[in-house]
């Protein structure tokens, strides 16, 4: 299968840079999945589960608030924060959850309102995912 | 004339200072690497962001509803300066730097009848403007309790920055700090951040981009966090350049305490060789005079 760089980059630091072959991207308007060769293109992200296929094992990877670019060189995830799943510390999920929580509550306008909980909803799907996994490994 | 205790006394108090500067350089030196290497690693994320926005900001038409934070208030009247220095001293210039910087700019300001408020990231930028300025700075983040920083930090700031601005209470915003450049070369930086400006880019490179969100709504998601992106980018060159400039003041002071340790101890020798001759006479002329 045809592969194409991807970059997965942090404030702090490059978090990921290698040659994949499909990776799913959490969308502001929905998932969707970048294989080799996508048009150029541009796209906000919203709190979810990163999927990085093709190379090695498939790596998951939780984000959280940046954009995506694809371009012919390949695709760029800037993220605010991106954490392995495997490291994701629940505790941090739930505090994620509980400062959108508050933010629903002190918005001021609509169009803020509509935001927080959308962010809110995102975040609680995530922790949905999240134990859906702990469950399956479980048994 | 000291006796000789005295002398002596001196002397272990210098070879005491010694130790510490000396300890003190090589801390700043671990640090320093660390400091620069974060720098570096934040740096790709910043320049991407900024090409990905002058893309975007370049292919936009001025409208009405374009986003305050690219277009501005319209207007340029009321200046913020976001001052950045460190939380700590012992570091040469390094505070004093940035401040007569901030002093040039805001003499200037205020000489076109401008009005100029400040906004202090650090305690020892704070405790110089506070007395040259007394209640034009609106605000201090100490940072003195955060041992790594991390993006939240910055993120912190630029939101009580934006939340300013949201509310009208300045039309420019900029950023003062440090610029990394080498161990003995830090350079003092200005960088306006509101409304956010873009390098002019070689014309005929970008791409056609599909966007989604609309482009509109992507600017309005990504312009806030360009701000954090900068301050967050100004606050690890700052520390980075703390560290070389503290390395190098400590360099300085070692060196002078052991240029005074040899004087000291020359005096201190001499002294001491006066009185054996003294002493010397003494016993002889004593025998003599028997």
């Amino acid at each position: 299968m045809a592969t194409f760089s991807f970059e997965l980059v942090s404030p702090e630091r490059l978090v990921y840079s290698g040659q994949v072959t499909e990776v799913i991207v959490p969308g502001t308007e929905g998932e969707f999945g970048v294989m080799a060769g996508h048009a150029p293109f541009i796209s906000t992200i919203s709190a979810g589960i990163l999927t990085i296929k093709g190379d090695g094992a498939e790596k998951r990877l939780f984000v959280r608030g940046g954009f995506a670019e694809a371009n012919p060189q390949g695709l760029t995830v800037l993220a605010e924060q991106a954490t392995p799943v495997e490291s994701f510390d629940r505790a941090a999920l739930q505090q994620l959850i509980k400062d959108a929580q508050e933010d629903v509550s002190d918005a001021r306008t609509d169009e803020g309102r509509q935001k927080a909980e959308r962010n809110l909803a995102d975040l609680q799907q995530v922790a949905m995912i999240l134990d859906l996994n702990a469950g399956q490994t479980a048994h | 004339m000291p006796s000789l205790k005295d002398l002596k006394n001196r002397i272990a108090s210098v070879k005491a200072t010694q130790k510490i500067t000396k300890a003190m350089q090589m801390v700043a030196a671990a640090k320093l690497r660390r400091a620069q290497v974060a720098a570096e690693a934040a740096r790709p994320y910043a320049e991407r962001m900024e090409s990905v926005l002058g893309n975007i900001a370049s292919g936009m038409v001025q409208s009405s509803d374009t986003p305050l934070l690219l277009a501005g208030t319209g207007k340029d009247e009321k200046h913020l300066l976001l001052v950045c220095t460190s939380e700590r001293g012992l570091c040469g210039a390094f505070n004093t730097s940035i401040i007569r910087a901030v002093r040039e700019r805001a003499s200037q300001l205020i000489a076109q009848g401008k009005d100029v408020k400040f906004f202090c990231v650090g305690r020892k930028g704070y405790d110089q403007l506070r007395r040259i300025y007394p209640g034009q700075i609106v605000e201090l983040v100490d940072l003195r309790s955060v041992r790594t920083l991390g993006f939240t930090n910055a993120h912190d700031i630029a939101e009580k920055v934006i939340d300013r601005f949201n509310k009208g209470e300045f039309d420019v915003c900029t950023l003062f700090y440090s610029h990394f450049k080498s161990v003995i070369s830090q350079i003092p930086t200005a960088q306006q951040i509101i409304p956010a400006t873009f390098p002019e880019k070689a014309a005929g490179e970008s791409a056609v981009y599909d966007y989604e969100p609309e482009e509109s709504e992507i600017l309005a998601d990504l312009l806030p966090r360009n701000v954090a992106v900068q301050v967050f980018r100004a606050l690890l060159e700052n520390q980075a350049s703390f560290y070389g400039s503290q390395m190098s003041a400590m360099d300085n002071a070692t060196r002078n305490a052991g240029d005074m340790i040899k004087k000291q101890t020359l005096i201190y020798n001499r002294t001491r060789q006066a009185m054996i001759t003294k002493e010397l006479i003494e016993i002889i002329s004593g025998a003599e005079a028997l």
